[in-house]
C-alpha cells in the first residue's frame, strides 16, 4: 500500500530560504572561530603526541620474553604458548642446556623463539598459560616492518623488548 | 547622427580616442592565418564522420570568424559572435548531438554518385562566383580605409539598431516571442 | 613604440598567470583544505612544511608522477583535448581585468578592450566545451550524464549572469571594465557609494538594484564554476566524480585546478564590477576629512609603492571573495536538479530582469 506523506506546510519564513542559509554560515563560522581560537579540542596528533603515559596498567601490547634478574632467560622452552596461540604465531625451537651450565637442572631452553607478529592478535593467552611467567605481553603498540621477515620478532628483538622482570619467580635460583 | 551620439549620457573616460598602436603587417598577417584556419574547419564540418567532432569544428570555423571581425576592428560583433554562436548555440547543437545515437553516422558507406554531384554543385558554384567577381568593377582594387569611428563600436551599434533599425529591430523580437511560445505550446500538449 | 607595448604586454602575461594566478590556484587548494578541515572541527593539511604550506607543490609532484593512464574505451583525441579546454578559458578571462592602477606608468591590465565585461562572458560560455567534451569522450555513464548536467546549467545561468550587470553598464554607459572601475573611484564603489556626494540619498537608493545585481551575479558566478551548492555536474554522491570520472594524474589536475582558476577570475569580476576593483580609498586629513586616492600615478617611490598597494589591495579583495565561496561550499548542501533549474529560470532570470527595470526607473527620475 502506498503511503502518501504529506509534505510539511512551510512558513513564508522558511520557503524564501535566506534566513535557514544565514543561519547554516553562521553556525560554520563558529566552528571556524572556535578552531581558530583553539577552544575545540581536536584529534591527538599522532606522530607528535603519543598516548603512551594515557596506556592503562592492563594494555595489552606485543608479547615479549623477560630476563630475571640473575641474567637468564625465563622461558625455559615447554611450548604451551606455542600450543595455546590462537593464531598460530609463536614458533619456539627448544634446546638443552649445556651440563656446566649455571642453571643446568632447568634442563630446556629456547634455540628459537619467533613470534609473528602479522599472525599476533595481541589475545595475552600465552602470558596466561606461561607457567615461569617468562612472556609478557608489553605496551608496544607501533610494531612496524617494511618486509614480513621484517614482522617476525625472533629472539633477540623479544628479550630487547621485554628487558629485566624481577621477583614473581625464584623457583630455579639458588637462593630460594 | 553625430548630434545623435550626445543624447546619450557618456561617461568620458581617457581611453576612448586612443587608437590602438598596431603593427601594420600584423592584421593581414592574421586575416591569412584566420582565413585559413576557418576554410581547414569548415572543411572538417563537411568532412569528419562523427557529428560531435563536426560541431566542434564548426566552433572553431566561429572562434575563426570573430578573431577576423576584432581584427576589423569590430569588437562588439566580435565577441558577440563568440558569445551568441559559439558560447550557446553550438553548445545546444552539441548537447542534441550528444544525446542522440548517431553511430549509424560514422558506419555508412560513401555514396559514389551522390559524392561526385555534390563536389560538381559546389565546383559550379565557385565558378560562377568566380565569375561574378572578375566582372565586378573595381573588385582588383584595395577597399578604401575604413573611416574612423566616432566613439566605440558598442554605442554605434545601440544607435544604429534603436534608430534607424528600429522598427526591423522590434519586428524580430516579435517573432522571436512568437517562436518561445510556440514551442512551449507544442511541448506542453498532451499526445493522443 | 609596440615593441615596448609588446614587451610590457609579455612581462604583464607571464607576471599575472605565473607570479600570481597560478601560485593563488594552488593555494586556494590548500586553502579550501584547511579551511573546511577548521569548519569540520579538524586540522586539515599540515604535515608539508610549517602549518602545511608546501602541500601544494607535493600535490602537484604527485600528481605529476602519477601514472597517466588513458581507459581503453575512450575517444583519444577528445580526452586530451577536453582537461586543456577546462583550464585555458578560465586563465584567458583575466586579461580584461584590471589588476592594478599603473606602476612604471604602464597600466596594470592585459588587454583594455570597449567590450570587456561581453570578452568575459564569452571566453567563459567557452569553458562548458572542457567539461562537456570530457563528459563525451569518456565513453562512461557518470560522466556523460556530468557534462549533460554542466551544459544545460551554465547555459542557464549564464542568462541571469548577462542581465545582472545590465544596471552598470545602465549607469556607467561603457561595457569597458577600466571605465567602470574609473568610475566607482568617482563615486564611490557600487555597493558602497561613500565617495563623492555620498549624503545624496539617491545615489544610495541605486545602491539597492546593484545589491540586488551583485547577489544574483554572485550565485550565478557559483553555478558557472560549479561550485556548491550548484555542483550537480560532479556530484560525488550521485555521479561517483562527475565528468571527470575517468580522469586521472595530471589530466583530472587540470580540471581541478580550472575550477579554482574559474573561482579567482569569476571573483576578480565581481570586485571589478561591485567592490572598486583595485581602489581602497585612504582617510586622510587636510583641512578636513576627505578620502584620499592611491594610485601609481605619484612620481617615484610614491608612485610604485602605490601601484604595488592596489594590485595588493586587489588581490586581497579577490582572496576575501574566494574565502567566502569556500565557506559557502562547506555549510549549504547541494540542491535537487529540477530545483536548480527553478531557481534559475523562475527566479533569478525574473530577478534580474525586474532589477533592470528598477534601476532604470531611479535612473530615469534620478540621473546621478
Amino acid at each position: 500500500m502506498a503511503i502518501t506523506v504529506s509534505r510539511p506546510k512551510l512558513t513564508w519564513k522558511e520557503r524564501i530560504y535566506l534566513p535557514a542559509i544565514l543561519g547554516g554560515m553562521a553556525i560554520t563560522f563558529r566552528h571556524f572561530k572556535n578552531m581558530l581560537l583553539g577552544r575545540t579540542k581536536v584529534t591527538m596528533q599522532y606522530p607528535e603526541e603519543k598516548w603512551d603515559s594515557h596506556l592503562p596498567d592492563h594494555y595489552r601490547g606485543a608479547p615479549a620474553l623477560v630476563r630475571d634478574v640473575s641474567g637468564r632467560i625465563r622461558c625455559v622452552a615447554c611450548q604451551l604458548c606455542e600450543f595455546i596461540c590462537p593464531p598460530r604465531a609463536i614458533k619456539i625451537v627448544p634446546g638443552e642446556l649445556p651440563s656446566d651450565d649455571k642453571f643446568v637442572k632447568v634442563e630446556k631452553y629456547p634455540n628459537e623463539f619467533d613470534i609473528d607478529m602479522i599472525r599476533c592478535i595481541y589475545c595475552g593467552m600465552c602470558e596466561e598459560v606461561c607457567p615461569e611467567q617468562a612472556i609478557y605481553l608489553r605496551k608496544d603498540y607501533a610494531i612496524t616492518g617494511f618486509t614480513r621477515e621484517d614482522m617476525v620478532h625472533d629472539k633477540e628483538k623479544l628479550l630487547e623488548i621485554g628487558g629485566v622482570m624481577e621477583g614473581v619467580v625464584l623457583k630455579w635460583n639458588e637462593q630460594k | 547622427m553625430a548630434a545623435d551620439c550626445q543624447v546619450g549620457r557618456t561617461v568620458r573616460s581617457e581611453h576612448e580616442n586612443d587608437l590602438p598602436i598596431r603593427n601594420p603587417l600584423m592584421p593581414s598577417l592574421l586575416f591569412w592565418i584566420f582565413s585559413a584556419l576557418m576554410l581547414v574547419f569548415g572543411a572538417a564540418v563537411v568532412i569528419n564522420r562523427n557529428p560531435v567532432a563536426s560541431a566542434l569544428s564548426l566552433v572553431v570555423c566561429f572562434l575563426g570568424l570573430s578573431a577576423l571581425f576584432i581584427s576589423l576592428d569590430a569588437f562588439f560583433i566580435g565577441v558577440i559572435q563568440v558569445l551568441v554562436y559559439a558560447g550557446a548555440v553550438m553548445v545546444l547543437f552539441l548537447f542534441i548531438i550528444m544525446l542522440l545515437d548517431l553511430r549509424a553516422e560514422e558506419r555508412r558507406k560513401i555514396n559514389a554518385v551522390a559524392f561526385t554531384g555534390g563536389v560538381a554543385v559546389a565546383l559550379a558554384l565557385f565558378v560562377q562566383i568566380f565569375s561574378i567577381i572578375r566582372q565586378l568593377r573595381g573588385a582588383d582594387q584595395p577597399f578604401p580605409a575604413l573611416a574612423t569611428p566616432r566613439s566605440d563600436d558598442v554605442r554605434e551599434i545601440g544607435f544604429l539598431l534603436f534608430d534607424n533599425y528600429n522598427l526591423p529591430f522590434q519586428i524580430i523580437g516579435v517573432l522571436v516571442l512568437v517562436a518561445t511560445i510556440g514551442v512551449i505550446v507544442l511541448s506542453k500538449r498532451e499526445l493522443r | 613604440m609596440p615593441y615596448f607595448l609588446i614587451l610590457t604586454s609579455l612581462m604583464k602575461i607571464i607576471g599575472v598567470i605565473f607570479l600570481i594566478i597560478l601560485p593563488m590556484v594552488s593555494y586556494s587548494v590548500y586553502a579550501e583544505r584547511r579551511v573546511s578541515a577548521l569548519i569540520q572541527d579538524r586540522l586539515g593539511p599540515n604535515r608539508v612544511g610549517p602549518a602545511g604550506l608546501f602541500q601544494p607543490v607535493a600535490d602537484t609532484l604527485k600528481f605529476l608522477l602519477k601514472e597517466d593512464f588513458t581507459p581503453a574505451g575512450v575517444n583519444k583525441f577528445y580526452y586530451w583535448l577536453a582537461p586543456c579546454l577546462a583550464m585555458v578559458p578560465a586563465i584567458a578571462t583575466i586579461a580584461v581585468v584590471p589588476f592594478g592602477s599603473s606602476l612604471f606608468g604602464v597600466p596594470m591590465l592585459i588587454a583594455d578592450i570597449n567590450v570587456g565585461v561581453l570578452y568575459v562572458f564569452a571566453i567563459a560560455s567557452l569553458g562548458v566545451y572542457g567539461i562537456v567534451i570530457a563528459g563525451w569522450s569518456s565513453n562512461s555513464k557518470y560522466p556523460f550524464l556530468g557534462g549533460v548536467r554542466s551544459t544545460s546549467q551554465m547555459i542557464s545561468y549564464e542568462l541571469s549572469l548577462g542581465l545582472a550587470v545590465i544596471p552598470i553598464f545602465l549607469l556607467v554607459g561603457q561595457l569597458r571594465l577600466t571605465s567602470i572601475v574609473r568610475y566607482q573611484i568617482e563615486h564611490g564603489w557600487m555597493l558602497a557609494p561613500f565617495i563623492g556626494d555620498w549624503t545624496n540619498p539617491q545615489k544610495w537608493l541605486l545602491a539597492i538594484p546593484m545589491l540586488v545585481s551583485f547577489c544574483v551575479f554572485t550565485v550565478a558566478i557559483f553555478a558557472e564554476t560549479n561550485r556548491l551548492p550548484f555542483d550537480l555536474p560532479e556530484a560525488e554522491t550521485e555521479l561517483v566524480g562527475g565528468y571527470h570520472t575517468e580522469y586521472g594524474s595530471m589530466k583530472f589536475a587540470l580540471f581541478f585546478l580550472g575550477e579554482y582558476a574559474a573561482m579567482i577570475t569569476g571573483s576578480a569580476i565581481i570586485v571589478t564590477l561591485f567592490l572598486g576593483g583595485w581602489h581602497l580609498p585612504v582617510p586622510s586629513w587636510n583641512g578636513g576629512f576627505h578620502w584620499a586616492l592611491v594610485d601609481g600615478s605619484a612620481p617615484g617611490w610614491r608612485g610604485i609603492a602605490g601601484g604595488l598597494f592596489n594590485i595588493a589591495t586587489f588581490f586581497a579583495k579577490v582572496a576575501v571573495l574566494l574565502l567566502i565561496f569556500i565557506w559557502v561550499r562547506w555549510t549549504l548542501p547541494r540542491f535537487r536538479y529540477d530545483q536548480l533549474m527553478r531557481l534559475g529560470w523562475v527566479f533569478f532570470f525574473e530577478i534580474a530582469l525586474v532589477n533592470i527595470f528598477i534601476a532604470a526607473i531611479i535612473l530615469a527620475y534620478y540621473p546621478v
